[in-house]
Formats: structure tokens, sequence, C-alpha cells
């Protein structure tokens, strides 16, 4: 049982200010996703939770405790590492009793736990073994393991996933899940890679800069980005972004610039308002792109010629250019299409973000 | 390996390696053979009929036995043992902890200490066994193995801190702050998981000390003047060679066994670091 709270926190190394006033409540149980770019704070933010960085102003709490000046030992956190951390003179028993013994548990306790997780995560067989001799996959469960004997009450996980082969780490991810379901501790966990965000997270952070972007739910933040950052962030492959130029024609608002020219839906007209005779960024996902039929109004179509097409089996993505912008649209791969043609594509109205172009937040 | 045609592996491999070796080994042998050479051949002229300088046909051990019975080699050789180790465990220690501070902890000047501590290691000793010498004299050491002991940490220390520090800057930090999650106080990450990962880094830094220690001359020569305080290396060379008069079998015989402690030193832990170092920091 931990909820984990983050105060107004802020961390400047030398010259730079890397965490700018990051204020997070993580709930109990929950499983917490920060992701962003390299350089936006997020690996910083943990480590400040895991107390191994001090922290310039803030606080951070751990069930309503404050734990800003406690040494890593005393928070009750167990980490998992980017690069495993595993300790190469011990073998993976050792390296997985190595906090309950500094923690003066009794031998037979720590046997008992050792086993146990080790049952968890199916590594029983390489208790004897030495971290040079496992695989890359292995040495990740035994980096996990490590992290549970303890039944700490916050993981923190930075990066676990990043070294591991594709394949792999699309597995592991799925088993992390399901450590988390069956074990329920509070989790925080940071990552570059957006699918490992989304797929993850009970809730997600999206950070820029050492500022937080969003929190959200992962389709909140999927369908209801918070600024522009967010939109192109999540989801692959990105989504569509075009400066159009809002009018107003016969009621109703216009979206248009020299490649295409959108009927606003009458739901988000409003919002638009103010925005009358001046640039926004429109943006679009490439699965509410579809190829134009008969039933499609023309105001919610517009002309593209494509220049790449890139076959992924369960769906066709074609780079196209629409105007001056290059726009990506998945579609379904029963039709055929070649590079250079012609084609109507028309949009999901309900679908459509608008940005201030300035301020780059939603509309 | 060079590939390639036969004749190149000789000339760009096989030769120049025998080369090598033969004139690294040599001196070797010369000592080897000078120890065991009776002093009727030892003083043979060199345009005598039966003149034979890179061997030998009677082998003879009354060199060893002439150096152990006239001779206090025996108590330099303890001398130097002494000296050696001590001065040694001294500078490890101190070198390990300086090491991983400048290394690992964040405190102000830690880089420009760094470098301060390699500047003295770079004071030459012909020069700092004049104020050395001092020294001494003040604390009234000389003429005891303290004024090594205490002296030797002089220029084993830096090298000793700064071999330590290149090799736990290698390992990596997220071993430690692991350790340190995991419940271990800083203190404790050291002692259970950074040390018995730089094993190899300390092995090596205490071979290099050792060794150092126990061919030193100069300061040896200049602290101790009694003979039954004298070191190894220069207990041979003051009392073996009178005036003009060189003992030469004794000499070489010197040589020799003084040599043995240190090549055991090395064959015995030479295996140990190398097969450590391949597959130390890994993972």
């Amino acid at each position: 049982m931990a909820e984990v709270h983050i105060q107004s926190l802020n961390k400047k190394f030398d010259e730079v200010h890397a965490v700018k006033d990051v204020n997070l409540g993580i709930n109990d149980k929950e499983f917490m996703v920060l992701v962003g770019p390299s350089g936006c704070g997020k690996t910083t933010t943990l480590r400040m939770v895991a107390g191994l960085e001090s922290i310039t102003s803030g606080r951070i709490l751990i069930d309503d405790k404050v734990i800003n000046n406690l040494p890593p030992m005393d928070r009750d956190i167990a980490m998992v590492f980017q690069n495993y951390a595993l300790y190469p003179h011990m073998s993976v028993y050792d390296n997985m009793a190595f906090g309950l013994k500094m923690r003066k548990f009794d031998r037979a306790d720590i046997a008992k736990r050792v086993q146990d997780a080790a049952e968890i995560l199916g590594i029983q067989e390489l208790l004897r073994r030495k971290p040079r001799q496992l695989s890359g996959g292995q040495r990740q469960r035994v980096a996990l393991g490590r992290a549970i004997v303890r039944h700490p009450q916050v993981f923190l996980f930075d990066e676990p996933l990043s070294n591991l082969d594709a394949k792999l780490r699309v597995q592991m991810r799925v088993e992390l899940k399901k450590l988390h379901d069956r074990l329920g501790t509070t989790a925080i966990y940071v990552t570059h890679d957006q699918v490992e965000a989304m797929t993850l997270g009970d809730r997600v952070v999206v950070m820029k800069d050492g500022l937080v972007q969003q929190v959200g739910e992962p389709l909140e933040l999927y369908n209801d980005p918070a600024n522009l950052f967010v939109a192109g962030f999540l989801g692959s492959p990105a989504m569509n972004f075009a400066t159009v130029e809002i009018s107003e024609t016969d009621g109703a608002l216009w979206a248009a610039n020299e490649g295409l020219r959108i009927k606003v839906p009458a739901e988000i007209a409003g919002r638009l308002g103010r925005h009358i005779r001046s640039d926004v960024t429109m943006g679009i996902r490439p699965e509410d792109l579809h190829v134009a039929s008969a039933a499609d109004p023309a105001e919610l179509g517009f002309d593209a010629m494509i220049e790449v097409i890139e076959k992924l089996g369960s769906e066709i993505l074609l780079d196209m250019a629409v105007g001056p912008h290059t726009m990506v649209a998945s579609v379904d791969p029963s039709i055929r299409v070649n590079v250079h043609d012609r084609l109507r594509l028309a949009l999901n109205p309900e679908r459509l973000h608008f940005f201030d172009t300035r301020s780059e937040a939603v509309i | 390996m060079v590939e390639g045609a036969l004749w190149r592996r000789w000339v760009f491999f096989y030769i120049p390696l025998t080369a090598f070796v033969v004139s690294l080994l040599f001196p070797f042998y010369w000592m080897l053979v000078t120890t065991v050479r009776p002093d009727s051949e030892l003083y043979r002229p060199w345009n005598a009929p039966n003149y034979a300088p890179f061997w030998t046909t009677h082998p003879t051990l009354v060199h060893i036995r002439d150096l152990l019975t006239e001779t206090l080699f025996s108590t330099w050789m303890l001398n130097t043992m002494i000296i050696s180790i001590a001065a040694t465990a001294i500078s490890l220690f101190c070198g390990l902890l300086a090491g991983y501070a400048l290394s690992r902890l964040k405190f102000p000047f830690a880089g420009s200490l760094g470098t301060v501590i390699f500047i003295t290691y770079l004071v030459p000793q012909t020069l700092l066994f004049i104020p050395l010498a001092d020294i001494i004299r003040n604390f009234r050491l000389g003429d005891s193995p303290w004024a090594l002991i205490l002296t030797y940490p002089t220029f084993l220390i830096p090298f000793c801190t700064w071999l330590m520090m290149g090799y736990f800057k290698s390992i990596p930090k997220e071993l430690e702050e692991c350790a340190r999650i995991d419940g271990a106080t800083r203190w404790k990450a050291m002692v259970y998981i950074i040390f018995p990962i730089a094993v190899p880094g300390i092995l090596s830094a205490g071979i290099f000390a050792f060794t150092l220690s126990w061919n030193e001359f100069l300061y040896a020569l200049v602290f101790l003047s009694s003979p039954e305080q004298k070191t190894v290396p220069v207990g041979v060379t003051s009392e073996l060679i009178r005036g003009d008069v060189f003992y030469w079998g004794e000499l070489m015989a010197g040589a020799l066994l003084g040599s043995i402690p240190v090549a055991f030193v090395y064959s015995f832990f030479v295996e140990h670091y190398v097969a450590s170092l391949t597959g130390s920091v890994k993972g």
C-alpha cells in the first residue's frame, strides 16, 4: 500500500534546469509511466524518487511521509536499471538475496523469498549461475527478481527494456504487465518508447524539457492530447499536422491551405471561433484518414499524391503530398495503389484536432 | 597473427618475436650462468684457449652458499619483504579509498585534487629525497625500516590512487546505486559490491606497488646505513662491491635470489588478475 506524491519538484544541475515544477500524484497499486524524449527530465525525476539525486526544491512523499532526505535504503523502494546492474561477482541467487541480507532477514526466509520470486519469473534453474552466463532476457528477469524479493512499497523502472531486442521487448512487456497485475505494487516506469508507455501504463505522464505536458490514461492522451507535443509524440506513425487558415463561409467554419479545404464540424467550430482568419495547426491521425468513397461528403475530402507505399501486412501506410505538407494515411491492405497515383482521401471529422500555432495548446 | 605466405609469417612474426624474447631473457640467463660459474671460469681472460662465456662446464653453488653464510643476505631479504609488504599495504589502503572518493564522490575541487595528486607523482625521487632526508632525521627514523615504510608511500599512494581511480570509473555506477537502494549504506556498497569487482584493479595496483618498493634503490641507499638494516638492492651492491673489487658470483646470486619473490608474486597473481579482467564488469 503506497501512494507517491511529487510536489513542485525541481532539479537544477549547474546550468541546466532539468526538472521544472513537477506535480504528480501516483495512486496505490497504480502503474505510472513517465515518457518523453531523452533529456526531458523523466529519469532525473525517477532518480530523485529513488534518492539517488538530491532535490533542488519541492517535496516527494510516500504515503504522506516526506522522503526528501531519506537515504535510498530507507525509502522501501526497488529499482530496475536499464543496464540491469547485476552484481557480476555474485550468483543469481546472491544477487537476489543481497537486499534481504543487507536488511538482516534470516536465512530460511531469504531462501523462501528468492525461491518464490524465481518461480514467478521462471528462473529457478539459473540460481547458481553468474550474470555473465545469462542472456539479455534472463538478466532482465534476475533484475526484476531482485526487485520483487523485497516486497517494496514502490517499484521504480528506468527504461528496463531498452537493452533487449525487439521481440524480447514485446514479450517482457507483457510479462511486466502480468507481474504488476499479480503483485499490485505501485510502480513508476520511465521510458522513451511511447508504445511501452501506452501498453503498460495505467496512467501516462508525458514530459518535455523538464515540464509535465499532460497526465492521463493512455487512450485519453491519445484521443485528447493537450498540446501539439503530446499529439505528435504518442502514436506510431505520428499524427499528421498541417497549417490551415480558418475562415467563415455560409455560417460554417472552413479550414484550408493550398492542398485541402475541410469543413469544420459544428461541435469543434464553437471553440475555433476566436481563430477566424488566422493560422492554426490541424492534426489528424493516420488511421482517421481513408480512401474516399461516394458516401463521403465532399467537404471532408481532399486530393493527395502518393509518394511512398509502406506495406506492413495488416495495413498499408501511404506517405502522400497534400499541398505543401506530407501526410501519412493508414489504409486497408486490400487497396491496390501505385506510387505517384492521385487519390482522394476523406477524414473522420470527429477525430480532427486543432492546435494554437503559437502556444501549441489544443483549441 | 600475420596472414599470408609462410615467409611473411617468419619475417614479420617468428623472427622478430624470437629476437625480442632472446634479448629480454638474456640478462636473466647471464645472471644465472654467472651465479653457477666457478671463480676460475669467471676470471679467465677472454683470449684463454678454453674461454666459454655463455655456458659453464663445472656448475657450482658456492656463490649462493657464500652469499647466504658470509653476508647478511637473508636479513636483507627479510627487511625488504617487511618494508615492501608494509609500504604496499599502506599505499593500497590509502589509494583504494582516495581513488574511490575521487571517482565517485562529489565534493568541491574533486577534479583538481586528482590532478594535484598526480603532480606529486611527477616530482622526481632524486629531488624529493633531500627534504625527505631532513624529515626522516627530525623524526629520528633514519636507519630503521620505518624510514622506508613511510617514504615509499609518497610515490606509491599517488600511483595506486590513479590506478584505482581509473578502475573505479570503469565500474558502472548503477551497481552501487542499486546496492544502496537494496539496503546497503555507501560503505557497505563499497565493501560488498565495488571492492570485490575491483579485485583485478586492486591486484594490479598491489603487484606494481610491491615491485616498485622491492626494487627501490635511492631512498634505501640514502636512509639506511648499517648493513643489518639494508634492503636487497642496496645490500648486494654496497656489500659485494668493495672499491673496485666486484664479487661477481655473489652479486649475481644476490640478484637471482632477490628477483625470485617478485617473479613469484607476478606469476601467481598475474593469472588471477588477467582471468578476472576478462569477465568482470560486464553485465
